[in-house]
């Protein structure tokens, strides 16, 4: 189908309002995400998973499964030819489970067959005899219980402190300054965060061809490529070479496509079968099938002077890692890095501890340990303002950190930091009045399933800050590659393999392009691993930081060399790194070098809300947002940004959690998981306070993740405005805040 | 089973299984992948069609209800290299991120303005609210919605089912 429209779509420079180049396909249905692949002769595969949270496998019988209509194979751990385990971090998860099941949701066998329910009906047959064995399933108490991996592999040589307590995966400590340091004034409180769901709406899909030679072609929905490639070609025993990654079209990621899905499962079948494979979860097993949020308890004392500095912030964290380590060694790092938020404090310290249990895995979501630690935080900050009757805004103003101030791991802030600016900007938003009753149900809180008129209904304004970092730290060698081709024709090609996941970072490529060449005729070639270095993941609010600036770098590099050899094709690849990280200490937390976190972004955010007291409903009435954005590169985006991440914190505030009794899931579909509605999203205002960043491609920063770190906790500010109630715990109950 | 259906004013034909859903037939099928397959259980639109001109999530219609009917999916709604004017508007707007829930999304904008050509911010929401969407929140949907229904030449959809159409030759309205 065309794609064509009457207007020059693809015209746009950096800082313009550049309508996205794949809007149209997309609109129109044109656009192919990973589930709609097709290809002749190709089979659908289904992957059978535990049913179980914690079980011994005593045997595996396939023999009925083989013989079911349609089927062309059945595969168990027997089948992986090369490596048995993988892991975006540690390879502590077997590609299909061996002796034991550690999650509810664990793969265990494969089978490919002609049709998906032939498939889905054939892993039925698979006779599976389990020996059930007690889960793990309360992290309180994990490190009490025998270890799930008593190999330990978050153990040795990763930089990380000692822990010899069963099933930790990573402590760490966080000592600045003198953490006994007493204040006039102390609050104290315990938090908690379920368990929140990415919840994207394309689920896991892709199509693994075979290449006739033992490589294969996986065409896959991911949110880093190379990684991926990293991962799957030693369980398939190929060299890097025979196993080619190709981005297929992504339906939102958010963190829940940085571990793999269906790449090794859906490679094995196609090198097995000799014939292309497809693979496509369905919403019960896309729930099961990708790491969540991590569930968070959170112990916290704030002391302060009696005008309201910030003296002390002592905070303990804990995080359910679930049954495998995926990339929980960072999100607790993170979770303790911005456990203060964007505040100064001379003193803290804060232990930080995730733990394996036989939960569902959790890793990377949006926000990655900074949305769990604000929630807590910015609930404390509340409290303190409440205990030194200080106005809340002004109380975080009084602390609002500022570039050449500390951070609490000793790294002084040398980019762009305008807390202040974001603070003031947010709280100068004026919200709607109040609305009369009675009036139309549907903007009473519940909606049109209120059944009062409203006499309950009480209001609350509330407000919350949240930051967090900008890229990967503590050392990791953050790049991305570039390259690009110009011919003689004038035209040029991008080829990155940032992955566009939705956030818009291929619009981004090419404004960079167009500006940094002058030209509109740039093209942007597909996201493959064959063609271009890696370019690192769409994950941390850094693709279009490190995106921009490798194809700036290459775009500058083959002018350079079109000078040199004119009229003659160029083709320069580059690679781009943002200011070297250090490690912390793994004793102290403090920083070993000039700093462990690139840059860091703030969004402050102010909520009005509305509360039925007598039926525990609620109804987010408007929300205000200001955030640091450095540069918008596209300002249209970097709302929509902010819009939809505000929409993922104000689902975790209200309704999201993944249920578990006894590590099992019991609502793996968005009839029991709810995800905010059109009816549940209130208009949100934003400003954009842009305050170049010195280190970054033309002054930006990332934006999609500080919305979300805040606005959880700032919907609860709102709640707790309008009941008077403490409210703890995220997502908030009926039962909390019914009066 | 064989099975007749019309889709986008074309007759097409297909041999299903009697459990396959209509969304499973047009996607895999009859060569309209536009629909999507988010939740396969009727709770997020994203699978969106016209059946006989009715909005129905085709995940819960089965193929063989569908034989002999008319089907009208987000692939039909453009004509030629002209989208249709709410398509046009989910452009302009930047209501499109991923993209998954949006062919859903614009069939269930085209389903009510063709019956109510200027809704109300509060019977958009309500109109939009079995349709979810991850990635935006909503905001510049709606806005995408007003921009439609405010729209450049929005007629009533032709017997065919495509009508509405954004961009003539002057870039102004065709209708």
């Amino acid at each position: 189908m065309t794609q064509t429209t009457q207007r020059p779509l693809e015209a746009g420079r950096i800082g313009e309002l550049v309508p996205r180049a794949d809007a149209p396909p997309k609109v129109q249905g044109a656009f192919a995400f990973a589930s709609d692949l097709i290809v002749p002769g190709m089979l659908w595969g289904h992957t059978l998973r535990s049913p179980h949270a914690h079980a011994r496998i005593v045997s595996i019988d396939i023999s009925e499964a083989v013989t079911m209509p349609g089927v062309h194979a059945v595969l168990t751990h027997d089948d992986v030819p090369g490596a048995k385990t993988y892991g975006l971090e540690f390879p502590d998860q077997p590609v299909l489970a061996i002796d034991r099941v550690l999650y509810y949701g664990e793969a265990v066998a494969l089978v490919a067959a002609e049709h998906p329910e032939q498939a889905r009906r054939a892993a039925e047959r698979i006779a599976v005899e389990y020996e059930l064995l007690e889960p793990v399933a309360d992290m309180e108490h994990a490190t009490e219980r025998p270890d799930l991996h008593p190999d330990r592999p978050t153990r040795g040589q990763h930089g990380y402190r000692d822990d010899d307590r069963a099933n930790v995966v990573r402590h760490m400590v966080i000592r600045h300054g003198d953490p006994d340091a007493p204040g006039d004034v102390t609050v104290s409180g315990v938090y908690d965060v379920g368990i929140q769901d990415q919840a994207f709406l394309g689920p896991e899909s892709g199509l693994a061809v075979p290449d006739g030679e033992g490589g294969v072609d996986i065409y896959v929905a991911t949110q880093w490529l190379h990684v991926d490639r990293a991962q799957v070609a030693p369980c398939l025993g190929l060299p890097l070479e025979q196993v080619r990654i190709h981005l297929a079209g992504v339906g939102g990621a958010f963190g829940g496509r940085e571990d793999l899905s269906m790449q090794i499962h859906g490679a094995l079948l196609a090198l097995h079968t000799n014939r292309p494979v497809k693979i496509v979860y369905n919403r019960e097993e896309s729930f099961t099938g990708h790491v969540h949020r991590h569930p968070a308890r959170m112990w916290c004392e704030h002391r302060a002077t009696r005008e309201g500095k910030l003296v002390n912030v002592r905070m303990r964290i804990l995080l359910d890692g679930g049954a495998y380590a995926s990339s929980s060694t960072a999100v607790a790092s993170n979770a303790a890095s911005f456990a203060v938020g964007p505040y100064e404090t001379p003193n803290a310290l804060i232990e930080s501890t995730v733990v394996y249990s036989n939960n569902p895995p959790c890793g990377a979501m949006r926000g990655f340990g900074a949305v769990q630690t604000c929630f807590a935080s910015e609930a404390q900050m509340d409290r303190l303002a409440a205990a030194l009757e200080i106005d809340p805004v002004e109380l975080r103003l009084l602390n609002a950190l500022k570039p050449g101030d500390v951070l609490p791991t000793g790294q002084t802030i040398a980019g762009s930091m305008p807390v202040a600016e974001t603070i003031r900007a947010a709280a100068a938003l004026e919200p709607p009045g109040a609305e009369a009753l009675p009036r139309d149900p549907l903007r009473l809180p519940g909606g049109a399933g209120n059944t009062t008129r409203g006499e309950g209904v009480r209001r609350g304004v509330g407000f919350a800050v949240g930051f967090k970092n900008i890229a990967y730290s503590e050392g990791f060698d953050d790049y991305c590659a570039a390259r690009v081709r110009l011919f003689p024709d004038g035209s040029a090609e991008v080829h990155c393999a940032a992955a566009e996941v939705g956030q818009g970072v291929t619009g981004v490529m090419l404004q960079v392009a167009r500006t940094e060449l002058d030209t509109d005729d740039v093209r942007l070639a597909p996201s493959q691993t064959s063609t271009v270095d890696s370019a690192g993941s769409s994950s941390a609010s850094r693709m279009t930081w490190m995106a921009a600036g490798a194809v700036r770098d290459a775009c500058r590099a083959a002018l350079e060399e079109r000078d040199r050899r004119p009229g003659e094709e160029i083709d320069v690849e580059r690679i781009y790194r943002h200011p070297q990280t250090t490690p912390l200490d793994p004793e102290t937390g403090q920083i070993t070098g000039e700093r462990a976190h690139v840059a860091f972004a703030t969004c402050a955010m102010k909520v009005v809300a509305e509360v039925d007291v007598e039926l525990g409903l609620t109804r987010v009435v408007w929300i205000g947002a200001a955030q640091d954005v450095g540069k918008a590169v596209n300002p249209q985006q970097v709302e929509g940004q902010i819009e939809g991440g505000t929409a993922q914190g104000l689902g975790l505030a209200l309704m999201e959690e993944i249920q578990t009794r006894g590590g099992l899931i019991t609502n793996a579909s968005f009839t029991d998981y709810l995800i905010p509605t059109a009816l549940d999203m209130p208009p949100v205002e934003s400003v954009l306070i842009e305050v170049p960043e010195p280190d970054a491609p033309y002054g930006l920063k990332g934006v999609g993740e500080p919305p979300t770190v805040v606005s959880t906790a700032a919907v609860v500010s709102a709640l707790r405005a309008a009941t008077g109630r403490d409210l703890t715990r995220v997502p908030v109950s009926p039962d909390d805040i019914c009066l | 089973m064989r099975i007749s259906v019309r889709v986008n004013g074309e007759e097409h034909q297909a041999d299903c299984w009697e459990g396959e859903s209509l969304l499973f037939a047009l996607r895999e099928k009859l060569g309209f992948p536009g629909s999507k397959n988010a939740c396969e259980q009727g709770e997020c639109g994203s699978c969106s069609v016209l059946l006989d001109g009715t909005l129905v999530c085709s995940c819960l219609v089965l193929a063989a209800q569908a034989d002999g009917h008319e089907v009208t999916t987000v692939e039909g709604l453009a004509q030629g290299d002209h989208l249709h004017a709410v398509q046009q508007a989910f452009v302009d707007a930047g209501a499109v991120q991923c993209g998954f829930c949006t062919p859903g999304l614009v069939v269930a904008t085209v389903d009510l303005l063709k019956r109510n050509a200027s809704p109300t911010d509060d019977e958009i929401r309500e109109a939009l609210s079995g349709n979810l969407c991850r990635c935006t929140g909503y905001a510049k949907i709606f806005d995408a919605v007003r921009l439609a229904a405010a729209g450049v030449g929005w007629t009533e959809p032709a017997e065919s089912g495509a009508a509405g159409f954004a961009g003539g030759e002057s870039g102004a309205s065709a209708l």
